[in-house]
C-alpha cells in the first residue's frame, strides 16, 4: 500500500543542496535563487497554458512534417539519393548496429514525439474543462522524465556537420524536413522555456478528475 | 538552538525529486510517496556514491573501444577509409572547416572527458568529506548534467550520412562498432550524473559540533532577479 507523505506548500527546498525556505510570492518574471548554491528555486513565468499549448502544436506539425519529407538529396554523377532520419535509422539497423539504431530512434524520434503527445494531454482538459485527464498526474511525470532524452536541438547540429562533410563529396539540395527540423527545434526549445512546470503542478494538484 | 543552516534533511522533509514539492512522511512510513505526484520520496537519491561510482567506471571503460575502434566507414570507388573519432575531427581541420572542426571536437572529445573526470573528481570530493568550495562543486555539477547531452552529434552524423549516402558501387558508409561504444559513454554518462546527488557536498558541510559554520544564514533569503 502507499503511504503518502503530508504536504508542506509554505516552504520549499533547495533541489542542489537541500537549504529550506519561505515559499516566495514572486511577481511574474522572476525567479528565487538560493543564496548559498546559486541553484534556481523557483520561477514564474510570463507565459500561460495557452503559449505552452500552442508552441506543443505547432511542435507536433512540424515533428511530422520533419519526419514525412526527405531531409536532404544528393546527387553523385546522375544518381540521385534521398534519405530522412527514419531511413537511416532502419539503415543502422539493417547493418546490424541495432544498439545505435534503437538510441538514435529513441532520443530524435520516440522521445520528442511523446513529450509533445503527453504535453498535449495534460495541458489540454486543463486548458479547456479546468479538469485534469485520467492519469495527468502520471503523464506529466513521464513528461519530465522523458525531457533529457529528447534531443532535437543536438540532432539539428548534427545534420549541419554531416551536411559540410557530404559538401565535398556530392552536390546537396536540402529538402523539406531540413526546414522542419530547424523550425522544430526552435519551437520546441521556447516550448520548453514557456511552460511553467511549478503552476502545470498547481493546477493539476487544485483541479478535479 | 543550533546555528547550523536549515536544511529539509536537518527539519524532517523531503522533496520530491520530481515534481519538487515539499512533504513530510508520515512516522514509520518505509517507502512514502509524494501527496502531489505520486514518486517514491527518498531523503537523498538512492545509492548515489555506489550508482554513480559504478557508471562512472562503466564509462571509463567503454571509452577505451569509442576511440580506438572505427566509427564509420567511407567506400568510394571499392577503397574503404574507416574513421574514428579522432580521424573525423581531423578531416574537419584539413578541409579549412574551422568552426565546425571545434564544434565536433568539443562534443565528441571535451564533453565526454572532462564529464568523466569531473563526476569522478566530485566522487573523490564526496567520499573524504572535502569542505573544498562547495559552490564551485555544485555549479561544475549543474554544468556536467547539462552539456552532456551535447556529445550525441557524431551519432547523429553517422545515422544521416547512412542515410544518405548509399549508391551501390560508387559510395557507401557502413556504421562502426566504434560509434557503439561512443553511444554507450554517452549514455551511460548521463545516467551517471542523473544518479549523482549533489546535496551530498553539502551534507559533508554541515559544521562539527564547537565549530562556526562557514554558512549561516536565515530562512528564507533568497536573491531575487528579474
Ligand atoms: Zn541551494
Amino acid at each position: 500500500m502507499a503511504e503518502y507523505a503530508v504536504a508542506e506548500h509554505a516552504l520549499i527546498a533547495c533541489h542542489d543542496c537541500d537549504l529550506l525556505f519561505r515559499k516566495p510570492r514572486l511577481q511574474p518574471g522572476q525567479k528565487a535563487c538560493c543564496p548559498r548554491c546559486g541553484a534556481v528555486l523557483f520561477r514564474r513565468k510570463r507565459s500561460g497554458l495557452d503559449q505552452s499549448l500552442a508552441l506543443a502544436f505547432t511542435s507536433l506539425v512540424l515533428f511530422m512534417l520533419a519526419n514525412a519529407y526527405p531531409l536532404l538529396r544528393m546527387n553523385i554523377a546522375g544518381r540521385v539519393q534521398e534519405g530522412s532520419l527514419l531511413t537511416g535509422i532502419e539503415e543502422l539497423y539493417s547493418q546490424g548496429y541495432w544498439e545505435i539504431s534503437a538510441l538514435v530512434f529513441v532520443v530524435t524520434f520516440l522521445a520528442p514525439l511523446a513529450k509533445l503527445l503527453c504535453l498535449f494531454y495534460v495541458l489540454l482538459p486543463l486548458r479547456l474543462f479546468g479538469r485534469r485527464a485520467p492519469k495527468a498526474v502520471l503523464v506529466f511525470r513521464w513528461t519530465e522524465l522523458l525531457s533529457p532524452w529528447a534531443m532535437t536541438e543536438v540532432f539539428m547540429l548534427g545534420i549541419l556537420v554531416a551536411v559540410v562533410k557530404l559538401a565535398d563529396l556530392a552536390a546537396l539540395t536540402p529538402g523539406i524536413a531540413l526546414y522542419s527540423f530547424a523550425s522544430l527545434m526552435v519551437s520546441m526549445a521556447a516550448g520548453d522555456a514557456m511552460l511553467d512546470e511549478h503552476e502545470v503542478w498547481d493546477r493539476l494538484e487544485a483541479a478535479g478528475d | 538552538m543550533t546555528n547550523q543552516a536549515p536544511t529539509a534533511a536537518s527539519a524532517g522533509y523531503l522533496l520530491c525529486h520530481c515534481c519538487h514539492l515539499l512533504s513530510r512522511p508520515l512516522h514509520g512510513a518505509t517507502h512514502p510517496r509524494c501527496p502531489r505526484c505520486g514518486a517514491v520520496l527518498h531523503r537523498r537519491k538512492p545509492n548515489s556514491l555506489a550508482r554513480t561510482w559504478a557508471l562512472t567506471l562503466t564509462a571509463y571503460i567503454l571509452y577505451i573501444p569509442a576511440n580506438l575502434l572505427p566509427i564509420m566507414t567511407l567506400t568510394m570507388s571499392g577503397r574503404g577509409e574507416p574513421d574514428t573519432i579522432i580521424s573525423g575531427v581531423k578531416e574537419l581541420i584539413v578541409g579549412g572547416m574551422w568552426p565546425l572542426a571545434l564544434l565536433v571536437f568539443f562534443a565528441s572529445i571535451t564533453v565526454p572527458v572532462l564529464k568523466l573526470l569531473v563526476l569522478t573528481f566530485l566522487l573523490l570530493s564526496v567520499q573524504l568529506g572535502s569542505h573544498w568550495r562547495p559552490w564551485e562543486r555544485t555549479v561544475l555539477y549543474r554544468l556536467t548534467e547539462s552539456v552532456g547531452r551535447w556529445s550525441m552529434i557524431d551519432i547523429f552524423v553517422i545515422t544521416i550520412l547512412v542515410a544518405v549516402v548509399e549508391l551501390g558501387a560508387l559510395a557507401t558508409i557502413e556504421a562502426g562498432p566504434g560509434a557503439v561504444a561512443f553511444g554507450g559513454v554517452v549514455v551511460v554518462t548521463m545516467f551517471a550524473a542523473m544518479s549523482f546527488d549533489p546535496r551530498l557536498i553539502w551534507d559533508r558541510m554541515a559544521p562539527k559540533e564547537g565549530e562556526v559554520p562557514s554558512h549561516s544564514r536565515p530562512e528564507g533569503a533568497y536573491r531575487m532577479q528579474r
